[in-house]
């Protein structure tokens, strides 16, 4: 009979070390499907580590993959906060990147300086007001926001296919269905040269530490955790419940298409319809993993990008499947969670029965 | 029959009981008899650890420590198998729950055979079984309807099929918890009647109460636990109101008394408000509350207080009618009402009162959190909010580690006085308070009631909205009482009487009581 207490003061210590210590059972896990597939486990754990931060290439590689799942583990993370559960981190992604794209590419006839600027702010709008709608949805019609941003994923995916098989379509691009690409002057600056990690990470650490303080030190922050934790003692202290969650909604679709806005203005150069290979949904993993802190966001974004940067130069080098890398942040996540379990409860094995 | 003589053999015994919850000592070596024919009242606080002892005899937890002993035919006592309510069953230990088992969908013949027949039975036996039940009910007195729904029945109905459950598995011994909680005064005057009925049938009684007035009236013996011990046991003629109240307490209380205070303009106005449907519908409430009076709200829960104090909190708009504070009509907020100078103390504090997963400093703030005294330019002020909770802390001596511990953690008492801090510190113009002692043990509610008197003596007009007639014959200048959502004219206190409150709680007009 096992009985789960629960514990009345969790240390700061426990509740930090658990994760971690989670996540290294789960690489360590990861050895099963390695020996399975035939390959050598040692070398395989040099070569992921390797793969992953073994040189300025393989760190640039890492944070390139980081820079996105930051921002959309912030988007995760600043919803679930105020329960807002926000699962369309995709199609807001996409939306933004939709939205730097029009800007960028020279649509508009702006001066050099401000175009990097203008395509952050057109990236971030198109994702806060694709959110603003399921948020609306919510609290003006109590309709189910996990459903609608769900559907809205597929919704903006549908009508970035059409953009870029009509009127944004690249005309040079010898009918692939991709946009014309970003102009040189509104590309993010890349931070180490013919290095592939760029000024989009500046962006997702400048958010982290933004969100950090708004959740913490703010007014809002209260708000928002309030609101979160207790809707109805919050709506009976005075807090203004609904303009709470618009703002969340607001913010995190913003974060979430920030990450598009990297991802088009920093590394692709040009939208097409396979930009984020599921970066809206591995946020909500790292925003899980990170216990919903926005600065735990920066360091679970990194581990999970090196799990499936080094994943992948490990699979290369050896020929074992790269779906190994899903494999790990799938266990990850879940031991994870399983390490909540011991963090909120003493766990007992034995003893009597509370109930029959 | 009351003093159980010594030579009778016990009909159920409880042998050192320990029983701990993690670092909590719920029951500590209580021992306990129960003779047959005799009312037992189990007295104590919230959190004394009667409610953990009746579970154990029935087979809901099992004691770590401590054995529980029936009777057998022949006199003697075997062991009762512990953990498991079939057994207790068996063995002839009914119990009903605070909260009712039955199931509503279903009428009350079918919940009293619920589980005691197969699935194949023929109908027949329900036929025998009618007779049965037929004839329980006349030798006891619980007479209703078999047939209907238990949905369409009222409370102390629903209580009558969880007794008659019992009675039809022959149970020797019966257990009640909290039975008056959700009964009118009258209801609560039959059940005791029916009880006692039932004991002169050589029926055993346990009942758990934390009101001291049913306790001394209705048991032959009271048990009275405090922290898990079992601190006295003696026969009810010996004991009286201030001895039980020092004995459940553990030190001597003083209730609070009322002062003479000047009756100011009326502060807090209801005209005409009309709201809702069925059980929590409003009809046509007005109402005055002076400064400097406290005006008590009577009345059965579930009967429109809900509505009527979601609509003076500014939760909800009313169909029709308004609401005025010190001569200005409100626009329905919040934060509205809570500029005009009232402030509410919810009845669910757990749910609208405080914010579980934030910390008491947090909590204490939360109303005000927009005000210039704990932010600027929308950064939060620490130090201003940590001065806040520490002196609040200290002035409402609310029991917690810190201001940064989680509020969810501390004792529903403790809860309370977060509450009474960020509410009452703002000298207030109204008050509304919704059954703000319900669960609190009787030092938090003392307390609760100084705090109440304070704001009075202050000119504060509150409005008083309890089932306890007892805190309100203490606290309230006028009562009104509310029934189906009609609310009668206040009458001064002194004009009235308990039997003439409990009637027009239970939908009797003041004339008919007189």
């Amino acid at each position: 009979m096992i009985r789960f207490e629960p514990r009345e003061n969790v240390s700061t210590r426990r509740a930090v070390g658990a994760p971690v210590f989670a996540a290294l059972i789960a690489l360590s896990l990861a050895a099963i499907p390695i020996w399975a597939a035939g390959a050598d486990i040692a070398t395989a754990y040099i070569l992921m580590v390797n793969g992953a931060m073994g040189s300025v290439f393989a760190i640039s590689e890492l944070l390139a993959r980081a820079t996105p799942l930051i921002l959309t583990g912030l988007a995760a993370a600043v919803a679930f906060r105020a329960k807002l559960w926000n699962i369309g981190g995709e199609g807001q992604l996409y939306a933004g990147a939709l939205a730097a794209v029009a800007v960028g590419s020279g649509g508009f006839a702006l001066p050099p300086y401000a175009l990097i600027p203008a395509v952050l702010v057109a990236g971030a709008l198109a994702g806060a007001l694709v959110m603003l709608v399921p948020t609306l949805l919510k609290v003006k019609l109590g309709a189910d926001e996990v459903v609608t941003t769900l559907l809205l994923n597929f919704v903006i995916l549908l009508f970035v296919q059409m953009m870029l098989e009509g009127p944004m379509q690249d005309p040079m691009g010898m009918g692939w269905p991709q946009s014309e690409p970003v102009l040189e002057e509104a590309m993010l600056p890349q931070l180490i040269a013919r290095m592939r990690v760029h000024a989009g990470l500046i962006v997702a650490l400048v958010a982290a530490i933004f969100a950090a303080i708004l959740m913490r030190r703010t007014v809002w922050g209260f708000e928002i955790r309030a609101v979160g934790a207790n809707p109805s003692a919050a709506r009976h202290a005075g807090i203004p419940v609904t303009a709470t969650f618009v703002r969340v909604g607001l913010l995190s679709g913003a974060f979430a298409g920030l990450a598009g806005v990297g991802e088009v203005a920093g590394l692709k150069g040009y939208l097409t319809a396979d930009l984020s290979p599921g970066f809206g949904y591995a946020g909500i993993v790292v925003a899980m993993l990170a216990g919903l802190s926005p600065l735990g966001v920066v360091i679970a974004a990194i581990f999970v990008a090196g799990v499936f940067v080094g994943a992948d130069s490990m699979s290369r080098a050896l020929g074992v499947s790269s779906y190994l890398a899903d494999l790990v942040v799938a266990m990850s996540l879940l031991c994870v969670l399983i390490s909540g379990l011991f963090v909120r409860f003493h766990v007992r094995i034995g003893g009597s029965r509370l109930t029959d | 029959m009351s003093d159980a003589p010594a030579e009778q053999a016990a009909v159920l015994k409880l042998t050192g009981i320990t029983k701990r919850f993690g670092a909590l000592l719920a029951n500590h070596a209580i021992n306990l008899e129960l003779y047959p024919g005799e009312i037992v009242a189990l007295l104590g606080e919230n959190g004394a650890g009667k409610t953990t002892l009746m579970n154990i005899l029935f087979g809901h937890y099992v004691a770590d420590e401590g054995t529980v002993q029936i009777a057998t035919a022949d006199g003697g006592l075997r062991p009762l198998a512990q953990g498991s309510p079939q057994a207790a069953l068996k063995a002839g230990i009914g119990m009903v729950h605070q909260h009712f088992t039955l199931a509503e969908n279903l009428t009350g013949i079918d919940n009293i055979l619920l589980g005691t027949r197969s699935l194949l039975s023929p109908i027949a036996s329900k036929r025998s079984a009618r007779t049965r039940l037929d004839k329980i009910m006349r030798e006891s007195g619980l007479t209703v309807d078999l047939d209907t729904r238990v949905s369409r029945l009222s409370v102390g109905e629903q209580q009558r099929i969880e007794i008659l459950k019992a009675l039809y598995r022959d149970a020797r011994v019966l257990v009640l918890d909290e039975p008056t909680a959700v009964l009118t005064p009258q209801e609560s005057e039959n059940l005791f009647q029916t009880l006692r009925s039932l004991a002169d049938e050589g029926l055993s009684i346990v009942f758990i109460s934390h009101k001291m007035a049913e306790v001394l009236s209705a048991s032959d013996r009271i048990a009275v636990l405090r922290h898990g011990e079992l601190v006295a046991d003696l026969p009810s003629e010996l004991c009286d109101r201030n001895m039980l109240a020092d004995i459940m307490v553990g030190r001597h209380l003083e209730p609070e008394a009322r002062s003479e205070v000047e009756k100011g303009p009326a502060l807090l106005k209801l005209s005409g408000i009309s709201t809702g449907h069925g059980r929590d519908a409003l009809h046509n409430v007005s109402l005055q509350v002076h400064g400097g009076e406290i005006v008590g709200l009577a009345g059965v829960s579930g009967n429109g207080q809900g509505a009527l104090a979601r609509i003076i909190s500014g939760l909800e708009l009313p169909r029709s009618g308004s609401m005025e504070i010190d001569g200005r009509r409100l626009k329905p907020a919040p934060r509205a009402v809570m500029r005009e100078g009232l402030v509410r103390i919810p009845e669910d504090r757990h749910r609208d009162g405080i914010v579980g997963e934030m910390t008491v400093a947090e909590n204490l703030v939360i109303e005000d959190v927009r005000s210039r005294a704990f932010q600027s330019f929308g950064f939060l002020d620490f130090a201003a909010i940590d001065k806040r909770a520490g002196d609040a802390i200290d002035a409402y001596d609310i029991r917690c580690p810190g201001g940064d511990a989680v509020a969810r953690l501390l004792s529903g008492g403790n809860i309370q006085k977060i509450i009474l801090a960020r509410t009452l510190d703002k000298e207030p113009k109204v008050v509304l308070a919704a059954q703000p002692t319900r669960g609190l043990d009787i030092g938090a509610t003392e307390d609760v009631h100084r705090r109440l008197f304070e704001a009075r003596a202050r000119g504060a007009a509150i409005l008083l909205i309890s089932e306890d007639l007892d805190e309100l014959f203490q606290m309230s200048d006028r009562i009104a009482v509310i029934h189906r959502g009609k609310v009668t004219l206040p009458q001064e206190t002194a004009t009235l009487n308990r039997s003439q409150v409990g009637l027009m709680m239970a939908g009797q007009e003041s004339e008919d009581a007189a």
